[in-house]
């Protein structure tokens, strides 16, 4: 098992490294892409972009600079070219958005999935099945920026039922936090809402069929009994491990959309104002930040597996 | 004591098959016709799978509506034209900038579905709008499904160093954030064009998103590939093709490959609704088809800024975005069920 982790561990820092050196090649070898040229502002002189260049390092060899940002982001150093902000900084103030946003979105489309997908499978193939599942797919068609855009303006700003955007501190004021965030949560949750119920249905419906529930019936077990003990918490392993995927890929950047028809400010709006502006040390961070979720959440699924499956640790 | 267990009448899989096989006398066609058999019962993903191709074919025939019905072309401004409806002079754009809205036939055709603020027709800009989304989404889809063949193939069949290494490629392509990934190569293109070789494209071209959107989803379909590659080889036939002296190649593409033909089905319908999702994303973002084109995803793009005065620039690309992705989702789920009711499909958006 030890050995099973470390392995996950170095697989981790590898995909890390690799992801870093390929954003940062990216960014430097597209057309237009010179920063100096770009942060001289209009008309520049020659002198005044030879001068950026030289403040900057932009004229080192690549590997150079590579190793230096690098080192930057280790130390915290790295700075924005155009705003001149510390990335580490603005990371920070938008981390408890993004996290309040994916947690909370994360806990909503679960509870909910259950609901649905537990309601769909005791019902299969009649009506209340057929039009969850028709809901389901609805909900998996529909873009978040596009439903989001819709409910900001017709729940918040035509019917003043929420407000309007924007985001309010946890710890100042927690009521006023979930309200202002009932709107993304909901916009963000109903995807994965659709998604999960149509896997959670279909695997109830596969244990269902399994020996070991017919003997708890067969012991004289009510029906909610076996639906909630057998059915339902091993119909779950598969959605549990979902779960833990897609909360990584939610903090590392799933939720950009969300963030920014919100305007909520998180880490991701952050990423996407960077990247449009070819902004390399914001766009170097947050990826590496995002990748980081992804792989971390990836590496507790599978190592959580192991640990309950033996046989994957032999792979 | 239990009643009987609710689900009697719900067996899935391979058991409600055998069934099925019993009650209809079934036994000995093949699995294309059996699997063709149970999509003509699956009335609702009939009935969306000819709505698709409806709303294929009226953005095919947008030329048609722009020139006999709305009378304009796609890029065409009426800023300050003014249109007659019920024998009243109306502005396209009010004097305060607010474009007007759906005007149905009031005004023959002009305007069916309102204008947006440059006073350009609607409609005609869904329909054309249209069809840069359908052709983005199908020929993504096209790239991802060659390209995650080609990968699955050969790493699940030769296995070893190039198994590890394609594998390391897609582990790192699957740890790069979709949207983060598609918006820095979208932007970083838009702004300087692309020039590989000889193959030079403008900023503006749209084989930009497709380029980046039929690359973004290849880990997605390269890996399930790749497992099922992995087992297809140690079957017989494959190893009867050996015998026979048939070289990998040959043994990858003619006979591995048929047999996953089911699985690329199943895959490319849901990859294109999923393609048309991810170019409206990042045409939301500005990263995606570049404006004055038109594109479901830079329509709504558009409207959105101006939701509180003319509401029906943002709902009116998004329901067509929607009823498209729907009709592909409806559709592909039922191709799903009637070949492969347990194949894992799982795009990331």
């Amino acid at each position: 098992m030890g050995r099973f982790i470390i392995r996950r561990l170095f697989q981790m820092v590898f995909v890390m490294f690799a992801v870093s050196v390929l954003t940062f090649f990216i960014f430097n070898v597209i057309p237009n892409g010179d920063p100096a040229v770009r942060m001289a502002g209009k008309n520049p002189t020659e002198t005044q972009i030879e001068a950026i260049r030289k403040e900057w390092g932009f004229d080192d060899n690549l590997i150079v600079q590579y190793v230096t940002m690098m080192k930057k982001v280790f130390t915290g150093d790295l700075v924005s070219y155009f705003t001149q902000l510390p990335v580490g900084e603005e990371i920070i103030k938008g981390l408890p958005r993004t996290l309040s946003l994916a947690i909370g979105a994360a806990i909503l489309w679960m509870f909910v999935a259950i609901c649905f997908g537990l309601y769909s499978a005791m019902r299969a193939g009649k009506f209340a099945d057929r039009f969850l599942t028709i809901v389901a797919l609805i909900g998996i068609s529909l873009p978040v920026f596009w439903i989001g855009a819709l409910m900001n303006y017709y729940l918040g700003y035509k019917a003043g039922l929420f407000p309007n955007g924007g985001y309010v501190e946890l710890t100042k004021d927690p009521v006023d936090w979930a309200y202002h965030l009932i709107l993304p949560w909901t916009a963000l949750a109903i995807l994965f809402i659709g998604f999960y119920s149509r896997v959670l249905r279909s695997n109830i419906l596969d244990t269902i069929n399994e020996d070991y529930v017919r003997t708890a019936r067969a012991k004289g077990l009510s029906e909610r009994q076996v639906m909630v003990r057998h059915v339902l918490r091993n119909s779950m392993i598969p959605i549990v491990t979902l779960w833990g995927l897609d909360f990584g890929a939610v903090v590392g950047g799933g939720a950009i959309l969300t963030e920014t028809v919100f305007d909520l400010q998180g880490v991701g709006q952050y990423a996407a104002e960077a990247v449009g502006q070819l902004d390399v040390p914001p766009v170097l961070a947050t990826t590496l930040f995002a990748a980081f979720f992804i792989v971390l959440l990836n590496a507790i699924v599978d190592i959580v597996y192991a640990y309950l499956d033996p046989r994957i640790r032999l792979q | 004591m239990a009643t009987e267990p609710a689900t009697e009448t719900t067996l899935q899989g391979p058991a409600a098959w055998e069934a099925e096989a019993e009650r209809e006398h079934v036994h000995g066609l093949g699995p294309w016709r059996l699997g063709l058999r149970r999509l003509k019962r699956n009335k609702v993903a009939l009935l969306f799978g000819a709505l698709f191709v409806v709303l294929v074919l009226s953005c095919i025939a947008a030329p048609l509506w722009a020139d006999k019905v709305a009378k304009t072309t796609v890029n065409a401004n009426h800023l300050s034209d003014t249109i007659t409806v019920d024998g009243k002079e109306k502005n396209v754009v009010g004097l305060d900038g607010v474009p007007i809205g759906p005007q149905w036939l009031k005004a023959d055709g002009k305007f069916f579905l309102g204008a947006d603020r440059n006073g350009r027709d609607i409609m005609v800009r869904l329909l054309y709008g249209g069809r840069n989304s359908l052709v983005i989404g199908v020929v993504a889809a096209l790239i991802t499904t060659a390209l995650s063949i080609f990968l699955g193939l050969i790493s699940g069949y030769f296995r070893g160093p190039t198994d590890t290494v394609i594998r390391a490629l897609l582990d790192v392509m699957w740890s790069f954030p979709v949207i983060i990934l598609g918006v820095a190569l979208g932007v970083a293109f838009a702004l300087g064009g692309l020039k590989i070789g000889p193959l030079h494209l403008a900023g503006d071209s749209l084989l930009i998103p497709i380029f980046i959107i039929g690359f973004v989803y290849v880990p997605y379909m390269a890996r399930p590939v790749r497992g099922q590659v992995l087992s297809l080889r140690e079957k017989e036939f494959v190893e009867a093709a050996r015998a026979q002296g048939a070289g990998p190649f040959r043994i990858m593409f003619t006979e591995v490959m048929p047999n996953l033909a089911s699985t690329v089905i199943v895959f490319f319908t849901l990859l294109i609704a999923n393609a048309i999702l991810l170019e409206s994303a990042l045409s939301f973002l500005g990263a995606g088809v570049q404006p004055p084109n038109p594109s479901w995803g830079t329509m709504i793009d558009e409207g959105v800024d101006r939701i509180a005065t003319a509401p029906h620039l943002t709902i009116v690309p998004g329901l067509m975005l929607v009823l498209t992705v729907l009709a592909l989702n409806v559709f592909g789920d039922g191709v799903r069920d009637a070949l492969d009711p347990r194949a894992k499909v799982r795009l990331e958006r």
